[in-house]
């Protein structure tokens, strides 16, 4: 396991944001310059410091959903009805405003290319904002190592980076499966229900070819999808996972 | 310190002075790991002191859970900024395991299933603040949270209360451990807010 060194303490730095975007009604992506960003490795994430008049800081993570060759830090943020920090961000914060930025931090789940492949990339919900650094980073770099995906939302209207996602789909080192677990479209002609071990199996790499795996989204996906590699034969020392939320609900 | 447009907060209850700066408070309990979440059946679970010691000791599961246990109330702090109060649980006190071993060194790297490792100093190991837990708010440990066995080391951050732990290898050197080695603190005080590299 190599030793990833990060010179330094990590500084509070400001961010400024240059562009906010609905991916869904409850998902919003933020795009933030930040001068003297020192640059990250797809996957990692960043802490995120809010500032009241009388002093009062709330801070939160959130995984940077943009690749390091985009120019811009992207946050893709889920609204949690009861949160404090997320309606904040969805709802109010908008282009031209300030917030404090401290990263990037994290360097395992994390994929660049000599970290090689075949790649799987597995994301319930929002958990798709590290992988779609991952596949931006993938095709800014024109990497030739395959890549499947497998993406768990709700509904058409839940799925993050739609558009994105299509226009992945075509390119020919990507494979990706979508299943809408709650509401499809009537013409739907991917899965329609959550993840489990036949709907692996059908789109994994096989075991045999010692596929790199990345699993993101809410604890009980990725219970049930890492669980589901590993009982398919799957090396446990291939796949990474994150996960986020307590008892959430899973997509 | 800037102020940021339009962001009031929510200046909780009196609980927040219980938090250590950056915390917030949270009533479930989130679940991080690296990877899969192993499965090791009890029948093939030990745990075991093992390196600069006197004499290594390795327990079953059996053994293991024949050892005086202690109940008591601790809080946690997740370096991702989750806090969660009043937690509730039931093991062995590290004091009894590494009292059976007689350390010669002032290190551990503490190993589990999954090939997760965390280093501490042994002395942050002694004097009551350590234990190898089993059960959580009165029932077995599920999987999902480091059963069958965790460390608990609650004056540190959580990632060093290392889940499916088999056991502590005590060292001359302090050796990184997994989060260690990719920025994380090599101490990790939450009170002193030591989350990366440098804090």
């Amino acid at each position: 396991m190599a030793r990833t060194a990060i010179p330094g303490r990590l500084t509070w730095q400001q961010a400024t944001v240059v562009e906010t975007r609905f991916d869904t009604p409850q998902v919003k992506s933020i795009a933030l310059t930040v001068p003297g960003w020192s640059g990250h490795r797809a996957g990692q994430h960043v802490d995120v410091r809010l500032t009241a008049p009388d002093g009062y800081q709330a801070e939160r993570s959130y995984s940077i959903a943009s690749a390091p060759e985009d120019g811009y830090v992207v946050l893709s943020v889920e609204r949690l009805d009861d949160g404090e920090v997320s309606p904040f961000l969805v709802d109010e914060l908008r282009t031209g405003d300030e917030l404090e930025l401290r990263g990037p931090v994290g360097g395992y789940f994390v994929w660049d290319e000599p970290l090689g492949g075949p790649l799987f990339l597995v994301a319930g919900g929002s958990g798709l904002a590290p992988l779609r650094a991952m596949m931006r980073h993938h095709r800014a770099t024109r990497s030739e190592v395959p890549v499947r995906a497998l993406c768990s939302a709700r509904s058409l209207e839940a799925l993050l980076y739609r558009e994105e996602l299509m226009e992945l789909a075509a390119c020919d080192p990507f494979d990706i499966s979508i299943t809408l677990t709650r509401v499809q479209p009537s013409a739907w002609r991917g899965y329609r229900r959550r993840i489990d071990s036949d709907l692996l199996a059908e789109v994994a790499w096989p075991p045999a070819d010692r596929s790199l795996t990345y699993i993101c989204g809410p604890t009980a996906f990725v219970e049930t999808a890492a669980a589901g590699l590993v009982g398919l034969g799957h090396d446990p020392a291939r796949i990474r996972t994150e996960r986020f939320g307590g008892t959430g609900v899973q997509p | 310190m800037a102020v940021t447009r339009g962001f009031q907060g929510r200046r909780s209850t009196a609980e927040s002075s219980q938090l250590p700066p950056g915390q917030y408070l949270t009533r479930d309990f989130p679940v991080l790991s690296a990877g899969p979440t192993p499965y090791t059946p009890l029948e093939s679970w030990d745990f075991t002191v093992r390196g600069a010691v006197d004499t290594p000791v390795t327990w079953s599961w059996e053994e293991f859970r024949s050892l005086p246990a202690e109940s008591f109330t601790v809080d946690i702090h997740c370096v991702t900024k989750w806090s969660k109060l009043d937690t509730s649980w039931r093991g062995v006190s590290v004091d009894a395991l590494l009292g059976a071993a007689s350390p010669r060194a002032e290190y551990v790297t503490a190993f589990c299933d999954g090939g997760y490792t965390t280093n501490l100093p042994v002395a942050d190991l002694r004097g009551g603040q350590a234990w190898v837990v089993f059960e959580y708010d009165g029932n077995p440990l599920p999987p999902v949270h480091g059963g069958p066995a965790r460390l608990l080391v609650p004056h540190l951050y959580f990632w060093k209360s290392a889940k499916w732990v088999r056991g502590l290898e005590i060292r001359a050197d302090d050796e990184p451990g997994f989060w260690e080695m990719y920025g994380y603190h090599n101490y990790g005080d939450p009170w002193r807010e030591q989350r990366y590299q440098g804090d």
